[in-house]
Formats: structure tokens, sequence, C-alpha cells
């Protein structure tokens, strides 16, 4: 297993005391939560982060730590001393900061270092009977998952990855990872939840499985932009198109339609298509907003046909003679 | 263990509205921990009739996903409730203002 150099991921020197490893866990869990960040591999960083802290805010976890010595670099293939114990009153203990009702499972993972260093004792030390002893409800489970415009137009099937805390008959709850297949159906918005029951953790004693809600995003699009349930898309119209009228092939999530553009039209109009929104009882509708597009004058035809225009419309005003 | 057949959820859609207790228990949080998010302004009942908290109260299911935002925010950063909410509101301002920028962005071609 990798080593992990738990003073790097804190940016902090070895001799730091508890109250800066304190304020640097506080800063960078600022700059790293994933609810916060914009900063890539927030996600994992927060985790990292939070494992570190883990160790270090406890003197007898950093104190055991540090024993392992100062040659190790993060990376590297770490196996545990021979002996090694965890240091006093370590073993057995394994909580996050962000434990309990908050994250997934998912996100209360630390890594195998850490388990191998401070985590072991805790699991084998868990009584075996736990599990007998009351009924809990199991906890719901939360995942997000993206797909593309499009497929709310159509409805579609994706396949998510969850790693399920599950009894083993030893009685240990122990991470699987599930595979499950979910049907997203039509019309579907960003930021809808699914509930699948029964699909969450399960529970204890006779308590029922937690369900999954399964909320739903959409990956950015270069054209299209949802909003609710209506879809915004900027179609780009020539100067002619715009003053004369024309009707113009536009692709849209449901496929071509044919859109007429009014004579007169200005930039940044915008021409709605009933119905072509996300599909539902009520269905969304299409925002068409024109976009005027001015060609480049970049050959003979075109600087003609731009000096037609301005003559045209420099003998209909008297006024251009001063521009 | 793969599931042969594609699941079919259950879709929370607008008119799905949470009931207090359901969302409790979809969100792990006791009673208490949710009408003290009520207090502070984070969530809102749709129905807030009265002061009262109510069983007949009816919450957004965007509500699920904003208490475990407001819980995360508490426990990792350390915030009371008064920065959490000051925190989810700030950062539903920035969500607004990239959709607004993207928006702009998308225009310049």
């Amino acid at each position: 297993m990798e080593f992990k150099d738990y003073y790097k991921v804190m940016e902090l020197a070895k001799t730091a005391s508890q109250d800066e490893i304190k304020r640097a866990y506080r800063k960078l869990a600022r700059k790293y939560h994933p609810d916060v960040s914009k900063e890539a591999n927030a996600e994992a960083r927060f985790k990292d982060l939070g494992e570190a802290y883990e160790v270090l805010k406890d003197p007898d976890k950093r104190a055991a730590y540090d024993q392992l010595g100062s040659n190790w670099k993060a990376g590297q293939d770490f196996r545990p001393p021979p002996g090694w114990t965890g240091g006093p009153g370590t073993g057995g203990f394994r909580q996050r900061a962000g434990g309990g009702h908050g994250g997934g499972a998912s996100q209360a993972d630390f890594s195998d270092f850490f388990e191998e260093l401070f985590g072991r004792a805790q699991q084998s030390r868990r009584p075996h009977n736990t599990h007998q002893e009351f009924n809990m409800q199991g906890e719901d489970r939360h995942a997000r998952i993206l797909i593309d415009v499009e497929d709310s137009y159509q409805g579609v099937t994706r396949q998510i990855s969850l790693q399920i805390p599950e009894l083993t008959p030893e009685g240990y709850m122990q991470n699987r990872e599930r595979t499950l297949s979910v049907r997203i159906p039509k019309g579907i918005r960003e930021g809808q939840q699914i509930r699948l029951a029964g699909q969450g953790s399960p529970g204890m004693g006779s308590g029922a499985t937690g369900d999954l809600f399964l909320e739903v995003g959409f990956k950015p699009h270069p054209r299209y932009r949802a909003e609710g349930k209506d879809i915004y898309l900027d179609v780009p119209v020539m100067p002619w198109e715009a003053a004369l009228g024309d009707t113009l092939n536009i692709a849209t999530p449901s496929g071509q339609v044919k859109l007429r553009i009014p004579a007169g039209s200005q930039s940044g109009k915008t021409l709605r298509l009933r119905g072509a929104g996300l599909p539902g009882k009520a269905a969304g509708d299409l925002y068409a907003e024109l976009k005027l597009l001015n060609p480049p004058a970049d050959t003979t035809e075109a600087r003609a046909a731009f000096e037609q225009l301005r003559d045209a419309f420099v003998v209909k005003s008297d006024t251009s003679s001063e521009v | 263990m793969n599931t042969p057949h594609p699941l079919q959820g259950e879709l929370l859609a607008e008119d799905n509205s949470l009931s207090l207790e359901q969302l409790c228990r979809s969100c792990a949080m006791p009673t208490e921990h949710i009408l003290l998010l009520v207090e502070e302004g984070i969530i809102e009942p749709q129905n807030p009739s009265g002061d009262v908290a109510s069983e007949h109260w009816h919450f957004h299911w965007r509500s699920v996903s904003r208490v475990r935002a407001s819980a995360r925010l508490q426990q990792d950063l350390g915030l009371n409730l008064a920065g959490v909410g000051l925190a989810l509101e700030l950062l539903d301002r920035i969500a607004q203002l990239e959709r607004r920028l993207q928006q702009i962005a998308d225009t310049d071609f």
C-alpha cells in the first residue's frame, strides 16, 4: 500500500503545533470542501485532508505516525514495521470529523494505509453480536448521476457503481461494490431525484433496508441550456435572414426543426417553440435566441455587397454624411 | 451484484413533496435538527401555516440536498447554522452568476 504523507497533505512542517494543525485543516477544508470548491480533484483532496487531520489532531495517533520515521515518501510502497501496535490509545478508534449523518459511506472511507495503521483493530473488536441486539432502519443513500440533455427527451438506462456497506456472515460491515442499472425516465429535469426503494444500506436486525436517492444532473452542453423544463439555445442568423425573414433548419435535442425568422428581427430576439422543451405531461418550451452574425468582408464579392449595403443606407439617411 | 433489468425508480417530481417525517428519514436527521434549519431559514416548508412545527408541513424535494449539504458544511468546516445559511446563500448566488456568465460566454461566437 502507498505511504501517505499527512504533513504534506496538510501543507505543514512536522513541527507544527496542534493549533497550527487545526488552523491548516480549517483553511484547507474551506478550500477543498466538495460543496464549495471548484478545484479539480476537490473530493479526493478533501478526503485525504480528513484522513490526515484525523491522525494529526490526535496526539496519540500523531505520535504513532511520527514513529514511522521521516524517511517515507508519499506514494512509496509501505509495510508497517514488525510489532506495530498503533501506539497507545489509537486502536479501535475510527471516527471521521465529518462522519455520521453527513456524507455517504464512501466519504467516511479512509485509505488502506490508515486502516493498516489505526483501523484494523476496530473491525475485529466490533462485538460479534451487535447486529442481533437492535433493529434499525438502514440508512438512505444518495448519489448523483450526469446525463446528456438529449437523454431526457428519450429516457435512458444508466449503470451506476456504488459502495454499499454490507454485513458479512461474521457480523462485520464491509463495503461491496454494486452496479445498478437504472432507468432514467423521459422528461427528467436537472436536479430531480429518483427514489430506488430498498437500494440503500441494509438495516440492522429486522430493520428495513434504506432507499437510494439518485439526483440527476445534466452535463454541460455546448449549445443547449436547460432551465427547468425549458431549453434555451442560440441561433446564429445572417443580417439578411434577420432583416428579410427566412426559415432556418436548426438542430434541437428532439431533432431538426424549421424555425421561421420573422422579417425585421433584431439580435437577441427570442423565438419560442412551444412544447419542444423537455417532454412531460406539460412539456417544456424551447427558446431560440437569435444572434446576429456579421459575415467577414474578406472577398471582393463580400466587400462589394457591404459597399452596396452602405450606399443603400447612406442614401436613405442624410445624417450619415457626418459619420 | 448486477441487476439484470434496469431498476425503475420513483421520480420525485415538483408535486412530490416530502413530509417532515420523510425529510428526517431521507437525511437521517432528528426532527429537532430539521426544525432548527427551518428556524434559520435554510429550508422552508411549502405551506408554512402558522409558526408551529407541524406534521402537515411539506418540503420541496430539493430540501433533501440542502439539508445534507448543510450537515456537511456544519461538520466539516465547523460552521454554526447562521454560517451554514450564509454559505448556502452565497453558493446559490455564485451558481446563478455562473449560469449568467455561461449565457454571456455562449453569446460570443
